[in-house]
C-alpha cells in the first residue's frame, strides 16, 4: 500500500433503508489518489447506494467517510467541493440550455464564473456547437455528455461515474474512456460503477466486487486476473476422438467441435498446472495434435465465478 | 468557504429564469385574474355596496386581493420550485452540492418571495387604475408584503418537499388557503358578520394577515396591528422551524 493518505476513506459503512432493506452490510474501502477504481457488481448489489452516500445524496446508517481528508458529514462543504458526480439516470432540466445548465452547476458548487474554462470543457466534450440548444432537444448520448460536463464544471479532484456506459453507443463509450484517461493524467481520481466487465478490464487500475451489500473483493486488476485467472488449454487433434479415454479422466477434459478439440482448464498459478503431464500422457496414448493454445480467462469469467460461489454460499 | 454565495445565486437565478421563461403564466395570468375581480366586485357589485369604514368598497378589497395573490403565488412558486427537481430527479445535484440547507431555503424561498412580492406590487399598480387608493403607512405596507411573501414561500417550500404528486401540490392551496382567505375578510370586514361568526372567524389565522395589511393602507383593521404582526411573525417562525426540521432529518429529500 502506498504511504500517502487515501483520497477517499470509507470505514464501517452500513446502510439500512427505512423499508428494512439492508443495502450495505459493512464496507471498508480506501481509494488511492489518482487511480481509476471500478466497482463491479450485479444490479441491486449496492453500487449506487455506496456512491450516493459518498456524494451526500443518501445518509449512511453508520460509518465514517472522508474525501481528501474532509469528513463528508461534518465538513461537507470542503468534501463535496472536491467531488463530481455523473449519475446513472439522465436527469436534466428539459428547458434549460447546455450553457446555462453547466454554468449553473459550477455556481452551485461554489466556484466563481469562468467562461473560458466552461468553453474548453464544452469543446472537449463536443458540446460547444450545442451550447445554446435546449436539453430536451438533445439525444441520449448528448445528454450524457452534458451530465459529464456538469460534473466537471467545478473542476473536481474526484469523479464518480455511475454506470457511465448504460445506454451509450460505442463511439461515446470510446470517447468517455479517452476522457477518463485524460482526467487521470491530470491527477483526477475516478471511481466508476459498472456491470460491463470490459469497461473495468479496459480502464481500471483496481477492481472492487460488491455483492449483496458486501465488498467481497478489492484487488489490483492485473493481480486479480493473475490470481483468480484460470487458463484454458485447447488442443487441435489430428484425429477426432469419439470419447475421452479413461486414462485421461484425471484432467477433467472436455471434447469440443465434434471431437476435434480437447479443452483443459487449469489454474495458471498452481505449482503443478497439469499441463506437462497431460502432454506426456497424450504421447503415450498416441493422441496427436496439430496445434495448441492457452487463453487467460477474462475479468468476466472471474466475476461470474465469484458471483456464483458467493451466491450459492449465502 | 463558510457561505456558498455562488451556489445561492445559481439557484436563485435559475428560479427567476424559470419565471421569465413562463412570464405569461407567472405575471400576466394573475394580473388578468385580479383585474377581473376589480371589474366584478369593484365596478359591477361594488357600486351598489356601502363604504366600509369610510373606504369605497372597490378600494377596500385591494389589500385582500393582493393578499390572495401573495398566498397562492408564493405557495405555487416555492412548492413547484422544489417539487419539480424532486419529480425529475435533478435534485441529486442540489443534494450533492456544497450548499447548506439554509442556503437552499434562502435561494428557493428568496426567489419565490421575490416573484410574489413583485407580483403584489404589479397588482397594486393595476388596482390604482380601477379604484382610488391611499396608503397611509407605506413602510408597513412593504414590510407586510415582504414578510407574507417570505412566509408563504416557506409554507410552499414545505408543501413542495412533502408532496408526492402534482395533486398534493394543488390540494393545500385549493382546499385550505383559498377558503380561509375568502373567509378571512379578503372581501369584507369581519365587523359585518353576526357576533357568533365573528368569534369563529378569529380562529382563522388569515384574518390577522389581511387585517394587518389593510391597516397599512387605510389605518383600520379587524384586529390591532400589534396582534397582526405577532400572528404573521408567529406563522413565519413556525414555517421556518418545520423547514429546518425537514432538512435536519432529510424528510422526503434523502433516504
Amino acid at each position: 500500500m502506498p504511504a500517502i493518505a487515501p483520497v477517499i476513506a470509507i470505514e464501517g459503512l452500513t446502510k439500512t433503508y427505512k423499508s428494512g432493506h439492508q443495502a450495505l452490510k459493512r464496507v471498508d474501502l480506501n481509494i488511492n489518489k489518482g487511480e481509476i477504481f471500478a466497482l463491479l457488481g450485479p444490479n441491486g448489489a449496492g453500487k449506487t447506494t455506496l456512491i450516493s452516500i459518498v456524494c451526500g445524496i443518501v445518509t449512511p446508517t453508520t460509518g465514517v467517510i472522508t474525501a481528501d481528508g474532509h469528513d463528508i458529514q461534518t465538513d461537507f462543504r470542503a468534501a463535496r467541493t472536491k467531488i463530481g458526480l455523473v449519475p446513472q439516470e439522465l436527469t436534466t432540466d428539459a428547458f434549460e440550455t447546455v450553457m446555462a445548465t453547466v454554468t449553473f452547476s459550477r455556481g452551485l458548487f461554489g466556484k466563481a464564473p469562468n467562461p473560458a474554462f466552461i468553453e474548453q470543457l464544452l469543446k472537449d466534450l463536443t458540446l460547444w456547437d450545442k451550447r445554446d440548444a435546449k436539453l430536451r432537444t438533445l439525444s441520449g448520448g448528448m445528454k450524457r455528455r452534458v451530465m459529464i460536463a456538469k460534473a466537471l464544471s467545478h473542476e473536481p479532484d474526484i469523479l464518480f461515474l455511475d454506470e457511465p456506459s448504460a445506454g451509450v453507443d460505442v463511439e461515446l463509450r470510446r470517447d468517455m474512456w479517452v476522457m477518463v484517461r485524460r482526467l487521470r493524467e491530470r491527477g483526477v481520481t475516478i471511481i466508476l460503477t459498472t456491470h460491463y466487465i470490459e469497461e473495468a478490464e479496459e480502464m481500471a487500475d483496481r477492481v472492487g466486487v460488491i455483492l449483496k451489500g458486501e465488498l467481497i473483493l478489492v484487488e489490483e486488476k492485473t493481480a486479480l486476473m493473475k490470481k483468480l485467472g484460470k487458463k484454458t488449454l485447447t488442443l487441435n487433434l489430428t484425429e477426432p476422438l469419439t470419447a475421452i479415454p479413461a486414462e485421461l479422466s484425471d484432467w477433467g477434459l472436455t471434447l469440443k467441435t465434434d471431437g476435434g478439440e480437447l479443452e483443459y482448464s487449469f489454474d495458471a498459478n498452481a505449482d503443478d498446472t497439469g499441463v506437462p503431464s497431460l502432454i506426456r500422457r497424450l504421447e503415450t496414448l498416441n493422441i496427436g495434435f496439430k496445434d495448441l493454445n492457452t487463453r487467460q480467462s477474462s475479468l468476466e469469467d472471474i466475476f461470474v465465478s465469484l458471483v456464483h460461489t458467493n451466491g450459492t454460499a449465502a | 468557504m463558510t457561505f456558498n454565495g455562488y451556489g445561492v445565486w445559481a439557484i436563485y437565478r435559475f428560479e427567476m429564469a424559470r419565471a421569465l421563461r413562463t412570464i405569461w403564466q407567472s405575471i400576466v395570468t394573475p394580473v388578468i385574474t385580479t383585474a377581473l375581480y376589480f371589474v366584478v366586485f369593484g365596478g359591477a357589485i361594488g357600486s351598489r355596496m356601502q363604504e366600509v369604514g369610510g373606504v369605497p368598497y372597490g378600494a377596500f378589497i385591494v389589500p385582500g386581493l393582493i393578499m390572495l395573490s401573495l398566498f397562492t403565488q408564493s405557495i405555487f412558486n416555492a412548492s413547484f420550485g422544489i417539487y419539480f427537481p424532486k419529480f425529475t430527479g435533478t435534485i441529486y445535484e442540489i443534494l450533492s452540492a456544497p450548499v447548506s440547507s439554509l442556503e437552499i431555503v434562502l435561494a428557493y424561498v428568496g426567489a419565490a418571495a421575490t416573484k410574489s412580492a413583485v407580483l403584489g406590487l404589479i397588482i397594486l399598480a393595476t388596482a390604482s387604475f380601477f379604484v382610488p387608493l391611499q396608503i397611509l403607512h407605506p413602510f408597513w405596507m412593504m414590510a407586510f408584503l415582504i414578510l407574507i411573501s417570505v412566509t408563504f414561500s416557506l409554507f410552499g417550500f414545505i408543501i413542495g418537499v412533502w408532496a408526492d404528486g402534482f395533486e398534493q401540490l394543488q390540494m393545500i392551496p385549493m382546499l385550505i388557503v383559498t377558503p380561509l382567505t375568502f373567509l378571512g375578510g379578503a372581501f369584507y370586514s369581519i365587523d359585518m358578520l353576526p357576533e357568533g361568526w365573528r368569534t369563529v372567524t378569529l380562529f382563522n389565522p388569515i384574518v390577522y394577515l389581511i387585517s394587518g395589511f389593510r391597516w397599512a393602507f387605510y389605518g383600520q383593521g379587524d384586529v390591532s396591528i400589534g396582534v397582526s404582526l405577532t400572528a404573521t411573525l408567529g406563522f413565519f417562525a413556525l414555517c421556518l422551524a418545520i423547514v429546518m426540521w425537514m432538512f435536519k432529518t432529510g424528510y422526503r429529500l434523502k433516504n
